[in-house]
């Protein structure tokens, strides 16, 4: 029997591998902001597992909101990179002094 | 009943394998394909949880719009991906360590707590049976009504995000040969055209 225990962990084991993603790719930009769709994706399996589970639609809906934000995020994040790469020639994260804060 | 476990194991291995291959590959390119495969598998688990809507809106969006969006700028971009990876063995131990200590916090929050029963009865909108109700008009009646400002507040969300695009990679280009319509109506016969008498033999 599939329950919710078995969706939950599905969606930690994608959420910790966007987090490792993060810590091991610490010079790639692109893989980084593929790191957070995958835990973005893990949170929307959690909130649709919940859904089901409590028998609630506004879960469904919130992961459509959740959704939304996350394309929103990857178009700016790529249009960041992309000028950023104009501006310097590279997309490395230790070159990203510019504003030397 | 085993059907259903079947399905579910086989989206989950595909899911997780793909995720971990997606911060493993080598090759960008290679990443991003991985990623729709993550996706199109979360979208098989959706679909099994009875989100069917939100499963197509995952494959529509995600790997319909997001994923291609990092296909081109991956692809786009001339850079040196080998030079990039520099540092992974050494970060590999500490990432490693934290990410087991993390998974395990995970498993052992998930294995050990229990959703009180009281609470399935406090549904803020019951999802109606499938037999009286698809999935998208269940959501449909409850995002335009319930969370119609939530629903404004997405577009709003979206808004900013396609013009923050589009002035963000917008530049002017020096030297580019471009039509000015204004210019060419203001043109008129006098400043445009002359007429020399050329003398015989000799040329202008």
């Amino acid at each position: 029997m599939i329950g919710l225990g078995h969706y939950l962990t599905v969606a930690a084991v994608l959420f910790t591998l966007g987090v490792l993603g993060i810590f091991l790719n610490r010079k790639n930009v692109i893989v980084i902001l593929m790191s957070v769709e995958l835990i973005l994706l893990a949170v929307n399996i959690n909130m649709v597992a919940f859904s089901t589970h409590m028998n609630d639609i506004v879960g469904q809906v919130f992961a459509l909101l959740i959704l939304t934000v996350a394309a929103a995020e990857a178009a700016i994040g790529l249009a960041i990179l992309v000028v950023f790469f104009r501006n310097r020639g590279s997309i490395a994260v230790e070159d990203v002094n510019m504003m030397k804060g | 009943m085993t059907v259903t476990a079947a399905f579910f194991y086989l989206f989950a291995t595909i899911t997780i394998a793909s995720g971990f291959m997606v911060i493993a590959s080598r090759n960008p390119v290679q990443s991003v394909l991985f990623l729709i495969l993550a996706f199109v598998n979360a979208a098989g688990l959706f679909l099994m949880m009875g989100a069917e809507f939100l499963a197509m809106i995952l494959v529509i969006v995600y790997v319909g719009a997001v994923a291609v969006l990092f296909l081109f700028v991956v692809m786009m971009l001339d850079v040196d991906f080998a030079e990039l990876r520099q540092g992974f063995l050494q970060y590999l131990p500490i990432g490693m360590l934290i990410g087991i200590v993390f998974l395990l916090e995970l498993i052992l929050v998930i294995g050990t707590y229990v959703v009180d029963p009281g609470l399935m009865r406090t549904a803020a909108v019951p999802i109606p049976p499938a037999d009286v109700m698809t999935n998208t008009q269940a959501i449909g009646q409850v995002l335009y009504t319930r969370y119609f400002y939530f629903f404004q507040a997405a577009g709003l969300i979206l808004l900013v995000a396609m013009i923050g695009a589009i002035v963000l990679t917008l530049r002017e280009r020096v030297g580019v040969r471009r039509q000015d319509i204004s210019k060419q109506n203001a043109r008129t016969q006098a400043d445009a055209v002359e007429v020399r008498k050329v003398p015989f033999r000799q040329g202008v």
